[in-house]
């Protein structure tokens, strides 16, 4: 009863808080999508780099994000942006990285060989192959990884509230350090809720930008 | 005219250099099917993607009507030449109408024109383009997407076609039916054509002349009778088999090997006048009896016309089988064996008497180029 009370008085905060947090994890991964596809990309020309370029977003992906913003708030602090929005948006688009650089990676590197032979042939030129064909066919598989990366980090984002951003987070925090179950449980449900709420709108984004010709073959 | 000089490609790997292609020279002239035929790994393969330069040559040259391609942009170059692969390679994520309309679009056609030209191919290998253009390769069957891959590489009709093993993946009724689709749009569109096949029958078929491959090197390039009957050394003679004589009669018309001027009697013809016009002939065995139409009805036996007395009409076999004038020998003798016969009427397409066919006249045909010339 408690719960639907404090829902009840906190319509705005909470649908505020809500848009705060769509909008900080939105950006994020926008910007890691315009950064994670390129070099998704740019990494099948050689294995090697591959390599590299994967194990990094990987090591990334293992640093708690706790003292992710730690380490950020000396460096960001030199510009002024220690805490608050710039260092939650960084976060999420380190944390980003790695599915959709590997899903990307992964996608271009499974076009079969046939069709880009067949590109070739008809002689289109690297960028064509790739805008043409490739890109195409490898949508899905991208698009999955940027649910990965979104669902993930709704909930990353939740702890970006301990540096000032905002977001839902401040329910669960302020739940805690004033022991109100309320705050806590209506925080926490709210973000789970987002979370699955974005991946099935994803989900149907996903199948929205899917060629047509690959719904029905591959289903 | 596709004139190859000196082509070589070598490939470095771990355990080495290897020569995939070793100076590969030859010319194919134009509006012929070259059939690039070898077992796997002789280079022919290799030979075919270095013209349009999917593979880059180590050395050598290809010019294609007279203008060398070695200086050329590779994209201007593959978009000049039609390219048809073995796994298809259909553009998943485009319609019908878009996979065929790749290089028009690629070369800047306007809309409408292209869109024409998709419509016309389509109907060239009798796909309805009502119902083909919207839909996607997955809803295609392998004969149907083979043929919009054929299609897809005439789209912006260049003069020359390389196809590689292009109806390899299509099963043998299928394929047979497309390989004769293939050999009458050829026969209006008279491209240049170098075909890689490893299958023999595919080659004698298709091949206006076989280019046989060993180990990166040409071992022999002739015309597929002259291959047959000709084989350069051990290797070829093998490659083509112990009965590389009989696959020659599948290259053999029934109008090139018949007798045409053949004597033949009617219903009332006195028998008499059949055994005059078998002595005159020196026929041992029957004269071909014809109706009105002139079209054969039956043969009236030597023996017959020597014993019985009366008309030809009252003494004569019938006949059930025939060959036609652009029947194969091959088929003609298979009909032979499987009629108990030496002898069959050859007819044309009106059903009327154009020439008569024995075994002997086979035999002679086909052994005519083993005889030393006099």
């Amino acid at each position: 009863m408690d719960i639907i009370t404090f829902i009840a008085d906190n319509v705005d905060v909470l649908v505020n808080r809500t848009i705060e947090h769509i909008a900080l994890v939105a950006v994020a991964v926008g910007l890691a999508v315009a950064t994670g596809v390129p070099i998704g990309i740019a990494i099948t020309q050689s294995q090697r780099v591959a390599n590299i370029v994967l194990y990094i977003a990987s090591m990334v992906i293992t640093v708690p994000s706790i003292a992710l913003f730690g380490v950020m708030i000396p460096i960001l602090s030199t510009i002024g942006q220690g805490i608050g929005y710039v260092p939650a948006v960084i976060a999420v688009l380190l944390y980003s990285q790695l599915p959709i650089i590997r899903n990307t990676y992964t996608a271009i590197n499974d076009v079969d060989p046939a069709l880009r032979e067949a590109a070739r042939g008809v002689g289109m030129s690297p960028m064509q192959r790739l805008r043409m064909v490739e890109i195409p066919l490898a949508v899905p598989v991208i698009m999955a990884g940027v649910r990965t990366a979104v669902v993930m980090n709704i909930g990353v984002m939740a702890i970006a509230t301990y540096i000032g951003a905002g977001g839902l987070g401040t329910f669960i925090s302020r739940g805690i350090s004033q022991t109100d179950p309320r705050q806590l449980i209506v925080g926490a449900v709210a973000v789970s809720l987002l979370a699955i709420a974005a991946d099935f709108g994803l989900l149907g984004l996903q199948r929205r930008l899917t060629p047509r010709g690959l719904q029905r073959a591959g289903g | 005219m596709i004139r190859i000089e000196n082509l070589t490609k070598v490939f470095e790997t771990p355990e080495g250099p290897v020569t995939a292609a070793d100076h590969i020279t030859m010319d194919v002239p134009d509006g012929e099917i070259c059939i690039l035929l070898g077992p796997s790994g002789c280079g022919k393969t290799t030979t075919l993607k270095m013209i349009n330069r999917i593979i880059e040559p180590t050395s050598g040259r290809v010019s294609i009507n007279d203008e060398d391609t070695t200086g050329m942009n590779t994209t201007d170059l593959r978009r000049s030449i039609g390219y048809v692969i073995q796994q298809i390679g259909l553009f998943p994520n485009m319609t019908i109408e878009e996979n065929i309309s790749v290089v028009p679009r690629l070369l800047g056609w306007d809309r409408k024109r292209t869109r024409e030209r998709a419509r016309e191919l389509l109907d060239m290998v009798a796909l309805d383009p009502s119902a083909f253009m919207g839909r996607y390769p997955g809803e295609l069957s392998g004969g149907q997407q083979q043929r919009v891959g054929v299609i897809r590489a005439l789209a912006a009709d260049p003069p020359v076609l390389l196809m590689d093993e292009p109806f390899g993946a299509i099963d043998p009724i299928n394929r047979a039916v497309i390989q004769d689709e293939f050999l009458r749009m050829q026969s209006e569109l008279n491209k240049t054509i170098l075909f890689v096949s490893h299958d023999i029958d595919e080659a004698i078929k298709m091949g206006d002349r076989i280019a046989i491959f060993r180990a990166g090197r040409l071992v022999q390039y002739d015309r597929p009778d002259d291959l047959l009957a000709h084989p350069k050394n051990d290797f070829v003679e093998s490659f083509f088999g112990e009965d590389r004589a009989l696959k020659r009669m599948q290259l053999a018309r029934v109008r090139d090997v018949m007798e045409d001027d053949v004597p033949v009697v009617r219903h009332d013809d006195d028998l008499r006048r059949a055994l005059e016009l078998m002595d005159e002939r020196g026929y041992h065995y029957a004269i071909t009896l014809v109706n009105e139409h002139h079209q054969p009805v039956g043969m009236v036996m030597r023996s017959t016309a020597e014993t019985r007395r009366g008309k030809c009409g009252e003494h004569y076999y019938g006949v059930d089988a025939l060959a036609h004038l652009d029947d194969d020998l091959r088929k003609v003798a298979s009909l032979m064996f499987s009629h108990d016969t030496t002898w069959l009427a050859c007819v044309d397409e009106d059903g009327r008497l154009a020439g008569t066919l024995t075994q002997r006249g086979i035999t002679r045909y086909l052994g005519a180029t083993y005889r030393p010339q006099e």
